[in-house]
């Protein structure tokens, strides 16, 4: 039956959708890290001392680090020399509304489907939109500044609102965490900014859209969210990048603080270029994104992962105080010879925590998917819950699927409980599809649709459509 | 003529399976294939339905005038030939009514025929679960997912109802189950019965054909038809044996 192998392989042959790059005159820094270097990102941020400090703190700490190798990921090594770490389009900012944004720019959202238009308000979403490094506009701003909601670039938020940032930055993610977060502590260049105040429910959902743009210019973003004591948010992130044959590097920091009683949702679509389907190109994106959640505080990562040549990230709760809950839930694709190493941490402090795990794998092509998750119940979290369930979905018999789950329980009141499956999307069920009209390629896109629903009814309403659209794109050609 | 199978040749990993095989099946006609273990049988309706693990080397099929092995599966499930499978595959995740949905929109879409909308196709399904005094429950499952022997074979000759087939090949329909089971899903079939379909019948006993009633029954052995007639003919081979 090599045949119908062959249509497997067929449908691992997608074009990348969003391929095409922008030209703006930007401000780029010659390829290079030294103190220098980050002394000059700084200034040209017009940063306070105290971030300076910062910067050079995680500097320092990051040239006596190296790269850690514990994952199941195959990497050609990065030579960090080589790369740029700041690019700014030029004609800058200031700017008042959106008619002032560099109408290249303004097409390269255009064609990512973004709406930046004001009419976007009738869809619920105020964007932060990330162009390389510089955040291009953020809209709706007034509107959420009524009910005291603070959504803005970082560095606006550095100039704006000190205190906030200067009290939470680097307190969930210390800029000694790890080799990747040390290096986005150093050279971070922009991201996003959230602040709901006490008992606010913010009325919209929240987005930022990342897209890399020019060469040879790593991605630091940075994205701090805190809600304060019973406030709610749901932040949506979405990323894409061109198609470069060289592989560029994105090392992101998201930090999520939910105060007592407060929920944030955090959710991603991440659609970085691939490479192509020989291996060539893509993006390595090696992000650490952790939330702490105070007494009664809910925090909800929902993930959909399905671009990067190599995907490198463990979106984490540590659950701190009593009663209060972490969820994940994720769904990564590979394809071609894409690598995922994903998974997530849950920390249980408190007493009667609970925490719950679904994640979903989908290997096709010769990509390689990992799932890694921990889940830590310290000797004080009475009552602590996990749930956990990892299913991996295989198509094709050149692809890998791998679970590495960490149980360390100290308590012994806690339940947990993992569940785990591997399953193939096998050439009798596409038949069987096939048989009843349904072409393969409609039947590939319905059973991974229906591998993956426990996620997606995760998403907000409009995401969950996008989300499903990607998938189907990023697994077109696994099968003929 | 509805089905016309002449001098087909089939080969499944490397073995030649059928060696010459003929059938001709006009509307309205029941026909069904016995034959001892490993005679071809269930090759004869996978070549049929154009499972890619079955290659045809020699011969012809007709299907309505139209050359069928020139068809992709899926089109000849357009076209209208159904096959009731002898081990219906789960598919996880995948409703049970959903799957059933695109189904008939697929052939219905092949046929320049509107797509139905979700209510068209819920009152459709209610009225079919009717028919064959389906469960309601079981359209809300996933797809086969732990079903029973019985509720799977249901499950096909449910599907059967809803796309209306012309050309119906049930598949060792009777393999495990009991007796209990198997009047149902007969009654079933039986009510499916139409001048303008015809229906295939692949067994290896002749306990099902005393439900469902044959016009033709045929005898394959070694990949060709050796012997055809009536109904009787079921019974002498239920007495004697295939020798």
């Amino acid at each position: 039956m090599s045949t119908s192998t062959d249509t497997i392989e067929q449908l691992a042959n997608a074009e990348y959708k969003y391929g095409f790059t922008t030209d703006v005159e930007a401000d780029t820094f010659e390829p290079g890290l030294n103190e220098d270097v980050v002394r000059r990102l700084s200034a040209i941020k017009h940063e306070p001392e105290w971030l300076l400090e910062f910067r050079l703190k995680a500097f320092r700490a990051w040239q006596k680090m190296t790269e850690p190798t514990w994952h199941n990921l195959k990497i050609e090594k990065t030579d960090y020399q080589a790369l740029s770490y700041y690019s700014a389009p030029k004609k800058k900012p200031a700017l008042k509304s959106m008619d002032e944004v560099d109408p290249e720019v303004r097409k390269t959202f255009e064609k990512l489907g973004i709406p930046l238009i004001e009419q976007q308000f009738l869809a619920g979403v105020a964007v932060d939109a990330v162009f390389d490094s510089v955040s291009v506009a953020t809209t709706f701003r007034e509107k959420l500044g009524q009910l005291g909601i603070i959504f803005c670039s970082f560095s606006e938020a550095v100039k704006d609102h000190p205190e906030l940032v200067k009290q939470y930055l680097g307190s969930v993610v210390p800029y000694t965490d790890n080799f990747y977060a040390t290096l986005n502590s150093a050279v971070f260049s922009d991201g996003s900014f959230v602040y709901i105040p006490k008992g606010v429910r913010c009325p919209m959902e929240l987005s930022t859209y990342f897209r890399i743009n020019a060469k040879n210019t790593g991605q630091f973003e940075r994205t701090l969210i805190v809600a304060d004591e019973g406030a709610y948010v749901s932040y949506l992130e979405g990323c894409t990048a061109p198609m470069r044959d060289e592989n560029q590097l994105h090392a992101a920091v998201v930090e999520l603080v939910a105060l007592d009683g407060a929920t944030i949702k955090y959710s991603t679509i991440q659609n970085w270029y691939p490479g192509d389907k020989n291996g060539k190109g893509g993006i390595y994106n090696f992000v650490t994104k952790r939330g702490i959640a105070h007494a009664n505080a809910k925090i909800t990562w929902t993930q959909v992962e399905t671009g990067s040549a190599i995907t490198w990230k463990y979106p984490s709760c540590i659950l701190q105080g009593d009663n209060s809950i972490g969820e994940f839930y994720s769904v990564a694709t590979v394809n071609n010879y894409q690598q995922a190493d994903t998974g997530t941490k849950m920390i249980h402090l408190g007493k009667n925590t609970r925490s719950t795990i679904v994640s979903k794998g989908i290997s096709a092509g010769r990509g390689q998917n990992t799932y890694r998750g921990a889940v830590k119940i310290a000797k004080n979290a009475k009552g602590a819950r996990n749930y956990s369930q990892c299913d991996s979905l295989l198509i094709g018999d050149r692809c890998g699927a791998h679970t590495f789950p960490y149980l360390e329980i100290k308590n012994t009141s806690a339940k947990v409980e993992h569940e785990a499956s591997t399953s193939k999307i096998g050439e009798d069920q596409i038949f069987y599809c096939r048989q009843r009209g349904i072409s393969s390629e409609d039947a590939v896109n319905m059973i991974v649709s229906g591998f993956c629903k426990d996620v997606f009814r995760e998403l907000p309403m409009e995401f969950a459509v996008e989300a499903q659209k990607l998938l189907s794109i990023s697994l077109e050609g696994s099968v003929g | 003529m509805l089905l016309e199978i002449k001098d087909l040749k089939v080969k499944a990993e490397d073995k030649q399976i059928l060696k010459g095989l003929n059938l001709s099946v006009n509307p309205g006609e029941v026909h069904a294939i016995m034959g001892p273990n490993g005679s071809g049988k269930s090759t004869l309706a996978r070549a049929l339905s154009g499972h890619p693990g079955y290659e045809v080397n020699g011969g012809s099929v007709t299907f309505d005038g139209r050359d069928l092995l020139a068809m992709s599966p899926e089109e000849r499930a357009c076209e209208g030939v159904f096959m009731a499978f002898q081990y219906p595959v789960e598919i996880p995740g995948v409703n049970n009514a959903y799957f059933l949905k695109a189904a008939l929109n697929a052939v219905r879409k092949h046929k320049g025929l509107q797509e139905l909308d979700a209510v068209e196709f819920m009152q459709l399904i209610k009225s079919k679960a009717k028919l064959l005094e389906m469960d309601q429950a079981m359209l809300s499952r996933s797809v086969n997912e732990g079903f029973s022997g019985g509720e799977k074979k249901r499950n096909e000759i449910f599907q059967m109802a809803v796309l209306e087939p012309r050309l119906a090949i049930l598949d060792e329909t009777d393999s495990g189950l009991d007796i209990d089971a198997l009047k149902i899903v007969a009654n079933g079939v039986n009510a499916l019965r139409a001048k303008d379909r015809a229906m295939i019948v692949v067994t290896h006993y002749q306990r099902l054909l005393d439900y469902i009633v044959p016009d033709f029954v045929h005898v394959l052995s070694g990949g060709q038809i050796i012997r055809s007639g009536g109904k009787e003919l079921a019974l002498e081979l239920e007495a004697k044996g295939y020798r």
